[in-house]
């Protein structure tokens, strides 16, 4: 930043000018002490709460003090331009970053009144409770079938065979699959089409019954068709999950969302009803992003 | 919200089987650790061994003799001709020398035992003293002579006292000498120079290292010499001139073959091609470094071609954007920046050519030669041949010898692969 | 001249070859480098190379034939009745000669017809070497002025160069495949060879491998057994053991530096495990022969055991020991590219880092686990110093890991160090083995390398 205003002082005058708009913004921040997010940080009916949340990648800052409240059977997405630490912050609620080496997270973050970072916490559980759906779909090299099992199998939530089965049958229907994998479950769920893997894969994830899912774009490698089928089905499942939804695509935010949060630099700008922050944002920042001035 | 009590109960059933969970995954960890563990173990009591067996070669024992270099055994009819000082008896010398140290002993066999206390090489320290400065005959003057291989183990501690007379190598009497020397301080340790200066030698206390390190380097000189440029020269044509048919495919996959053919194969290939059908020297530096050549070239065109994979192609395109040919391209602006990876390519080569034994066995290098070799023709051996020679010799005293050859073997070794990994790290670059 | 002086010469010539072309294109367009269709320096090189290339070569094929020439003169020279020798015994006298010639006095009293024939060796060995030092540098001068004929201003000498050159690498990149054809051609001519005195199944499935053959009728002493099932079951038993001790030590310690490991203790343990890839095997067999095996003799009594001193045991685990850093750094890499998506997705379910390894990351690298095992499998079966040093020379034929076994490799070494007569089976019989080794390794290095690409693919 001290090279860029040595050596360009108009951008000076432009960087305050953009200050100064965003704390002219201020007076409709209803919670001034908790940072610089716009708009109301709080859900109805909170199931994940955050409070300052910080990570450090070494010596990179990647977010920076973010609070922000998840409600119970919303879905809420998560918008803002490469780089903004928008799937940083998904990965700290069910701890992937822990897999991430020289990865720090600091502050609080709560599901359901139990601090996910607290030292006695075992995160085989909260992944059991939060699953989370990838960007690329990554069905194991196995069988349809074992691809499903494999949740209950490991978390022993299944006693006979039968039981399995219909976990399997019951997870392949909520993913809206059952249909058009059922005489084929012994075949490898590589093989499906991207589309099929994608559902394949949030089968797998619901198939261990959390109360929470992530999703890191999941549509990003998908064609329109089954992107569609993907918003459909989390449509479906909001009635029994929570949902939070990384998104570069804003219809997408759109269509399938009831709040929306922007991220940009590692700060959460602005956070609001999804209706609100596409049709009448507060922060400027957030109007640029969505009216396409960058991204 | 039918599910929500559902799901408590999934949690609780994840939580009751996370106990055994985690300790499984803890046995898991272990095992791994164990893997890793007697890995390292194993590094740790090679070295120990072999270090523990051969520091002691780095000193040999040594003893005092006041030698009169009479001019009557010398040279009689004082013509002072090296010819004539170097067929002196000089054992007659250290005979009388050691009878005046030892007056009282007599008897044949004990005075044939008091003799063999000196190494038979001693003469040889004897002469070269003469020759070096002939005004040394006439007088009398304190030397240190190697003492024989079973004296040095008595000194070392690996023939104990504490053993039966029976079941020792020296008897009482011989231990006694001993003593009688340590009390007056004519025997000691000293540096032993002789390990690094003399050639192989059916005597432990006179077997060197230097013609097994000779040969060594003569072979490697020959390798290097040979699979440098040929190295080089297919990495380059293969990675930036050949074209993509039958052909090259067939180099490659040959190549990436014979970096997996066990050695001892081509030491057949050494023996059948360069010895039986060329008629090349057995035993020759330069057969040995043929056959290491062919052995090691996979491993220099590997490395090359990785070296050379990792020059972006924009280099390329702008030698080639500038008007230079194909040719000057490559190496004005591509080989320079790869050299330091095939450099280090070679060097490796080269570390694995050095401790290469089996397929020298099968091309004669294995002879058992005293004379330290003055070139590529000459008979030779190689430091790791001379280890294996050793190490099926008999004498207590050889096992020492070869864990020193050894230690010396893994120094070179571990100072090439030092030099490998400096230039890695000093010329890496991120493109 | 001799032939480091000869050779050196040459190169001097070249170096001059070089000066004397630059000068010469620069006189040719008197100074008018423009003119010049390429730069001066290429005239040079071109020079250089007519100078060097065509007079290296005679040269190389001179030395080759030289030998065979010498010997078949010298031969001619001797009286009938040496001449009418056996192979094998003219072959004797004959390196009685050469001694001699070379001034090695063999025994005192030399035959001297000997000595004759060796003064006319050397006198041959005189001549040979005149003419090709006088041809030789014929041959180089004739190229320089030949070259230097050539040179005008539009003579295209860099595209020469440049052709020479890339002739030059394609020559370079051919030397792996004659390698490979003299590998084969080596072993199989003289295979074939053994295999005309010996049937081939015998040799393939016969029990028994005593090679010692009588040398005169009447020795006492077998005939001569070629047998190779017990070498092949000796180096299959001692190969099992390595395997044993290092596929298991070497995937866990892959396992766990690439997985569990934190950077710090990976990046000083990794380079420490691969120090053991880097110690010659003959310090392995010192290490085997004179360390490992009297520990397992000796802890073999304390149980009551009877152990042999050259136990297949303590060459195996040697052996082991020795390519566990193979199998780990293999294994290594085939972790490696299982994609962190597997993972994530695992970890996402909430399996535990085991569980993430054993059912989703090794199943998916089982392929290429296999392939490096295969590789492994290669190289134990062609280890040659450790069991030469710390195994047996007598052909058993037993399971039992705490008896003395041999090895296809032990007898190749045994059976062709020191004196060979290659029209004994017992000296082709060890051909036969190489064959048998080379042609066993490199099916499983093909298969073995298939496998691993096939599962890179996957991931790709």
């Amino acid at each position: 930043m001290n090279t860029v205003t040595q050596s360009k002082p108009e951008s000076v005058s432009r960087m305050k000018t953009l200050i100064n708009k965003s704390m002219s913004a201020k007076p409709v921040n209803f919670q001034g002490e908790m940072g610089a997010t716009v708009g109301s940080i709080h859900a109805d009916n909170p199931r994940i709460t955050c409070r300052n949340v910080n990570v450090f990648y070494a010596e990179n800052h990647a977010i920076q003090d973010i609070n922000l409240d998840i409600g119970t059977n919303e879905v809420i997405s998560l918008i803002g331009p490469s780089g903004c630490g928008k799937s940083t912050f998904l990965r700290c609620l069910n701890r992937m970053n822990d897999t991430v080496e020289g990865c720090r997270v600091s502050g609080e973050i709560k599901i359901d009144d139990v601090d996910v970072y607290s030292k006695h916490l075992d995160v085989v559980p909260l992944r059991a409770q939060v699953g989370m759906v990838f960007q690329k779909p990554n069905p194991f090299p196995k069988s349809i079938y074992d691809n499903i099992a494999y949740g209950p199998k490991i978390h022993g939530l299944a006693s006979t065979k039968a039981e399995l089965d219909q976990i399997v049958e019951s997870s392949l229907r909520k993913a809206g699959l059952w249909d058009e994998v059922k005489d084929r479950l012994d075949q490898p769920g590589t093989g499906l089409s991207g589309g099929q893997q994608q559902r394949l894969c949030i089968a797998r994830t619901l198939s261990v019954e959390p109360e929470v899912i992530l999703m890191d774009e999941p549509c990003s490698a998908l064609d329109p068709i089954a992107t569609a089928k993907i918003e459909q089905l989390i449509d479906e499942l909001r009635q029994r999950y929570t949902i939070a939804i990384v998104t570069h695509s804003m219809q997408q935010a759109a269509r399938v969302s009831q709040r929306t949060a922007y991220f940009h630099l590692g700060k959460l700008i602005e956070v609001g009803k999804t209706s609100d922050v596409f049709t009448n944002p507060l922060h400027e920042l957030t109007q640029d992003y969505i009216t396409g001035r960058f991204g | 919200m039918n599910n929500r009590t559902d799901s408590l109960s999934t949690m609780e059933k994840v939580r009751k089987g996370i106990a055994k969970r985690r300790s499984a995954e803890r046995r898991f960890r272990f095992y791994g650790l164990t893997g890793i563990v007697l890995g390292l173990v194993f590094v740790l009591i090679l070295f120990i061994s072999i270090i523990g067996k051969g520091y002691g070669a780095f000193q040999q024992t040594q003893i005092a003799l006041d030698i009169e270099f009479l001019e009557s055994v010398i040279d009689p009819n004082q013509t002072r001709d090296s010819k004539v000082i170097s067929r002196a008896d000089y054992n007659s010398l250290i005979r009388k020398s050691l009878t005046k140290v030892f007056p009282e002993v007599k008897g044949r066999r004990q005075i044939r035992d008091l003799n063999r206390m000196i190494s038979s090489g001693a003469m040889f320290q004897l002469r070269d003293r003469v020759l070096e400065d002939p005004s040394v005959i006439g007088r009398s003057e304190r030397v240190w002579l190697l003492a024989s291989d079973d004296y040095d183990m008595l000194m070392k501690g690996h023939i104990e006292r504490s053993v039966p007379e029976s079941e020792r190598r020296l008897k009482d009497h011989q231990v006694a000498w001993v003593d009688k020397l340590l009390e007056q301080g004519l025997i000691k340790k000293r540096f032993n120079t002789f390990f690094f200066t003399a050639g192989d030698s059916r005597a432990p206390e006179m077997a060197g290292i230097r013609g097994a390190l000779m040969g060594s380097m003569y072979t490697l000189f020959v390798t290097l010499v040979l699979s440098f440029p040929i190295g080089a020269a297919t990495a380059v044509y293969l990675e930036e001139f050949a074209p993509t048919n039958k052909w090259t495919d067939l180099i490659e996959v040959n190549i990436n073959n014979l970096a997996a053919v066990p050695s001892i194969v081509f030491g057949l290939l050494g023996l059948a091609m360069f010895i039986n059908f060329f008629g090349l020297p057995r035993s020759a530096p330069l057969v040995g470094g043929l056959v290491l050549t062919l052995m090691t070239l996979p491993t220099i065109i590997i490395a090359g071609r990785a070296a050379l994979k990792s020059v972006p192609p924009s280099i390329r395109e702008a030698a080639l954007g500038m008007g230079a040919s194909k040719l000057q391209t490559v190496f004005h602006h591509v080989l320079p920046l790869a050299l330091p990876g095939m450099l280090t390519g070679t060097i490796i080569g080269m570390a694995q050519a050095l401790g290469e034994t089996a397929p020298l066995l099968m091309i004669g290098m294995v002879a058992f030669i005293v004379d330290i070799p003055k070139g590529i023709f000459d008979s030779a051996t190689v430091l790791p041949v001379q280890i294996y020679l050793w190490a099926d010799s008999p004498e207590r005293a050889f096992v020492e010898r070869t864990s020193a050859a050894i230690m010396v073997l893994l120094a070179f070794l571990i100072s090439m692969n030092a030099v490998a990994v400096f230039l890695r790290k000093r010329f890496e670059r991120r493109w | 001249m001799q032939t480091p002086y000869l050779l050196f010469t040459l190169l001097i010539l070249s170096v001059l070859a070089y000066f004397i072309g630059k000068r010469r294109s620069v006189t040719v367009v008197e100074g008018a480098l423009r003119e010049l269709h390429s730069l001066p320096a290429y005239y040079g090189y071109y020079t250089a190379l007519w100078g060097l290339i065509p007079a290296l070569f005679l040269m190389l094929v001179w030395l080759s034939f030289e030998p065979t020439w010498l010997a078949h003169q010298t031969v001619a020279s001797l009286p009938e009745e040496i001449k009418s020798l056996p192979s094998s015994k003219l072959n004797l006298q004959l390196n009685n000669i050469k001694n001699v010639a070379a001034g090695l006095q063999v025994s005192q009293r030399v035959d001297p017809l000997i000595v004759e024939a060796a003064e006319h060796y050397n006198r041959l060995r005189k001549i040979s070497n005149f003419a090709l030092t006088l041809v030789v540098l014929t041959c180089s001068l004739t190229g320089i002025w030949l070259a230097h004929k050539k040179i005008n201003k539009d003579y295209r000498a860099r595209n020469v160069v440049e052709k020479i050159m890339t002739g030059l690498m394609i020559l370079a990149s051919t030397i792996a495949i004659f390698t490979t054809v003299g590998i084969v051609a080596s072993v199989v001519f003289e295979s074939l060879l053994f295999f005309r005195q010996v049937p081939f199944f015998d040799f393939l499935f016969g029990l028994e491998w005593s090679p010692q053959t009588a040398l005169r009728a009447d020795q006492v002493g077998s005939s001569g057994a070629f047998g190779a099932v017990p070498l092949f079951a000796g180096t299959l038993l001692i190969s099992s053991i390595a395997l044993i001790v290092a596929v298991p030590i070497g995937l866990m310690s892959a396992i766990y530096l690439s997985e569990f490991a934190g950077s710090k203790f990976r990046s000083t343990a990794k380079p420490t495990l691969e120090i053991l890839a880097g110690i010659p095997t003959v310090v392995y067999g010192f290490f085997a022969a004179l360390t490992v095996a009297p520990f397992i003799r000796e802890t073999g009594e304390l149980w009551g055991w009877v152990v042999s001193s050259e136990s297949a045991l303590a060459a195996g685990l040697v052996m082991g020991i020795m390519i566990i850093p193979f199998v780990s750094s293999l294994s290594d890499d085939v972790i490696n590219a299982v994609p962190q998506s597997l993972r994530d997705a695992a970890y996402a379910l909430g399996a535990t880092q085991a569980e993430t390894i054993k059912q989703i990351i090794l199943p998916a690298a089982l392929p290429g686990i296999v392939g490096s095992i295969l590789l492994a499998a290669s190289r134990a079966i062609g280890e040659t110093m450790i069991v030469v040093m710390a195994a047996g020379l007598a052909a058993n034929l037993t399971a039992n890991p705490l008896e003395a076994v041999t090895t296809v490799t032990v007898q190749i070494v045994t059976l062709l160090v020191g004196d060979q007569e290659f029209d004994s089976p017992k000296t082709l019989s060890a051909f036969a083995l190489g064959l048998m080794l080379f042609v066993v390794t490199l099916a499983l290095n093909v298969i073995a390398l298939h496998i691993v690409r096939k599962y890179r693919e996957q991931y790709e």
